[in-house]
């Protein structure tokens, strides 16, 4: 089987749209899960209460923030390098998705600071630079837009996309290099998670959740992308011919 | 070479030019982007003086007091090396309690006391049941309670 025919617009649409489901349904049922396990089995903090419980939804909201970026850049990257369309074509499909991650976390971060630091915001270097990643993502959005021709606006965005990508090991290490209000990671790459079992399970489950969702929504918005450029690419064939 | 080849190279060389100049305006930055002091740095006055900044650390178990007007409290905050006593006339945040950490904005006067405009409390990164963390609290009273017996 050759798998680089899949890498033409045309033959991933059909593709594309027997995948959603597969990800559409367990992205509810995990959705349905993570949120019963966070609210009712996993146990209140010992000096946070209940209050703790948005760590379910700002964890992995804030993490696939960053994650999506990477995974932009990288696809815009192709896109630029080899010439590839539909390459180009995911970045733009995952811009918005993780722009609204990234705001969720903010969000869910500002209303979770209030009742636990006494404050909605704080200019601290982890805040700072997670306003920075949606900035970027925003910026890539509309420098994407503000461009009529697609190749030159896929171009454009993936400069911006890739020399954006340094801020995403800032935001990670930012806990660890300065003094910051927002504390340090509860999950490391090497040692013991410094978070209860239940309280780790149902954050793992609703990042699962969230990535499930992540690559539904992103392949229905490719498939709209690759109607609406392919579209026209048929259409300035016909008129040149 | 082939202008993909060209691309690609560009690309690559970009990336790793910006990597390292990020990597050393991060490493310039590394002094100057801390949200707070600590109290020792405070001590070493590298602090700035005359001008607002914030001071981060732990409140010292059995230094929180209350004067008779019921909003201003006086603590000190500590890194356990060094130690600054805090004035702030205001409402503190729910987690705000001895023992825990907090960071503070305000000044620091002649006299040697900070006079806080704003007390935020600073959680750390350990989440687990009531009961794990009563069990640690006694855990390390006992500890503490057993030093005092030795000395």
């Amino acid at each position: 089987m050759n798998l680089y025919k899949y890498a033409s617009p045309a033959t991933f649409y059909p593709l594309a749209g027997k995948m959603i489901p597969w990800f559409a349904i367990p992205s509810a049922i995990l959705f349905a899960v993570g949120m019963y396990v966070g609210f009712f089995v996993a146990p209140t903090d010992f000096q946070q209460g209940d209050a703790y419980r948005i760590i379910f939804i700002h964890v992995p909201a804030a993490w696939m923030g960053m994650f999506l970026y990477v995974l932009m850049a990288i696809y815009a990257g192709i896109g630029w390098a080899f010439n590839a369309r539909l390459a180009s074509m995911m970045a733009s499909a995952l811009a918005i998705t993780g722009a609204m991650f990234t705001l969720l976390s903010l969000v869910t971060g500002a209303l979770w600071g209030k009742p636990t630091w006494g404050t909605y915001w704080a200019w601290d270097a982890r805040m700072t630079s997670t306003l920075i990643l949606l900035f970027l993502y925003i910026g890539f959005i509309s420098l994407q837009s503000a461009i009529d021709d697609t190749r030159r606006a896929d171009r454009a965005g993936a400069v911006l996309a890739l020399v954006g990508v340094i801020n995403v090991p800032i935001i990670y290490f930012s806990v660890q290099w300065w003094n910051t209000l927002h504390q340090g990671a509860s999950i490391r790459i090497l040692g013991k998670p410094t978070i209860a079992a239940p309280m780790l399970a149902a954050m793992l489950i609703m990042l699962a959740a969230c990535w499930f969702y992540s690559v539904a929504i992103v392949l229905i918005r490719l498939r709209c992308i690759i109607l609406e450029r392919e579209q026209n690419a048929s259409r300035f064939a016909e008129v040149n011919v | 070479m082939k202008r993909r080849h060209k691309r690609i190279g560009i690309i690559v060389a970009g990336l790793a030019g910006l990597g390292i100049a990020a990597f050393f305006v991060a490493n310039a930055f590394k002094n100057n982007l801390v949200f707070f002091f600590s109290p020792t740095q405070v001590a070493a006055k590298e602090a700035p003086v005359n001008r607002t900044f914030r001071i981060g650390g732990l409140v010292e178990e059995g230094t929180l007091q209350r004067d008779n007007d019921g909003l201003t409290v006086r603590f000190t905050v500590t890194d356990t090396a060094a130690s600054i006593p805090v004035v702030y006339k205001g409402i503190l945040p729910d987690l705000f309690k001895e023992g825990r950490g907090c960071v503070a904005q305000g000044r620091l006067g002649d006299d040697g006391i900070f006079r806080a405009e704003e007390v935020l409390a600073k959680h750390d990164e350990n989440y687990m049941p009531p009961e794990a963390g009563d069990a640690i609290d006694k855990a390390k009273h006992a500890k503490e309670a057993s030093k005092s017996v030795v000395y």
